[in-house]
């Protein structure tokens, strides 16, 4: 067994209100960042979990989002990385 | 007919809760420990409002997989009443008992403040002792309550009747400034499928007293109390 480190994104899914996004949205327009056309306000999970192999951890960490990590209602996810920890 | 009360690390409104159906309403009612597997013979669960697990994650998300879930899905699954109030709608959802999600309050306000609620279906276990249309005063406080799903959901909602309580204005006008939260389509509670499951995120059991300031609360648990059977 290998230890892998893990980074996945959680993000509220396109089309459904994101207040913190366009708070946060509005405060760059604010700054003059008037190019900023969309922001997302998610989460991001770092994951250290041992498998035999790179494939066997991210497909474990795909299974702790569908159960528990990521509302399937209102959120997507992606592995962003996975890296021997 | 007893009311059996889940306490979660973190759950605030399980005293008044079970002050409400044991001192207020006279019914037996037992605390039950979240680490427990036994129902001790509770024929109502209810999930109380609070932060169960501090909302980390997502609010409920955590307390689902508490131990005594398991019993409290199954109770679900034989049809067996579940009142979930506040975070205990959060959790019902996160439980996939009811449909669609609880997120965070539109204006990121935690709103805490009284609302009017219109009943918008009284043929159920939960609602049988209000008039249709009738306007109830509750008050509310959390900040994940703006409920959405999605539009087949929706309209499956809408077509089953499983849309219980609305935020409406004093006229019982759904309107956007009678909405606290931002929720899809003013929804305030609603039943599952089977109409045995209730979540909502008006507080009910701070509603059953004149001192409290109303008691128009009090009519969802003598619904329970007039349906379900000793």
């Amino acid at each position: 067994m290998t230890r892998y480190r893990i980074a996945v994104h959680i993000v509220p899914r396109k089309g459904i209100l994101d207040p913190q996004g366009e708070a946060v949205a509005s405060a760059l327009h604010s700054l003059g960042f008037g190019s900023v056309r969309d922001v997302r306000v998610g989460r991001h999970l770092i994951i250290d979990t041992d498998a035999s192999e790179p494939t066997a951890a991210e497909r474990n960490v795909r299974d702790m989002c569908a159960k528990l990590l990521a509302n399937p209602v209102t959120e997507d996810y992606e592995i962003a990385g996975v890296t021997p920890a | 007919m007893r009311f059996g009360i889940v306490t979660f690390p973190g759950s605030n409104c399980d005293d008044d809760t079970y002050q409400a159906v044991s001192d207020v309403l006279g019914a037996d009612a037992v605390r039950l420990w979240h680490k427990d597997h036994d129902l001790q013979g509770a024929d109502v669960v209810v999930l109380p409002g609070g932060f169960s697990y501090g909302d980390y994650l997502r609010a409920g998300a955590i307390a689902r997989f508490s131990p005594i879930m398991r019993e409290v899905v199954e109770h679900a699954r034989r049809g067996a009443p579940v009142l979930g109030i506040c975070n205990g709608f959060q959790i019902l959802c996160e439980a996939h008992l009811l449909p669609g999600a609880l997120l965070r309050n539109a204006n990121l306000m935690f709103a805490s403040e009284w609302v009017t609620l219109r009943v918008d279906n009284v043929d159920t276990l939960f609602t049988n002792q209000y008039r249709p249309g009738q306007l109830l005063r509750m008050p509310i406080a959390h900040g994940d309550g703006r409920f959405t799903i999605d539009p087949d959901g929706l309209a499956r909602l809408e077509d089953g009747g499983q849309i219980v309580l609305r935020y409406v204005d004093r006229e019982g006008g759904a309107r956007p400034e009678s909405n606290p939260n931002g929720a899809l389509d003013n929804i305030a509670g609603l039943v599952n499928e089977n109409g045995n499951v209730l979540g909502l995120m008006p507080h009910p059991e701070r509603a059953v007293e004149a001192v409290l300031g109303s008691t128009d609360g009090l009519g969802v648990f003598e619904s329970l109390l007039a349906r379900v059977a000793a």
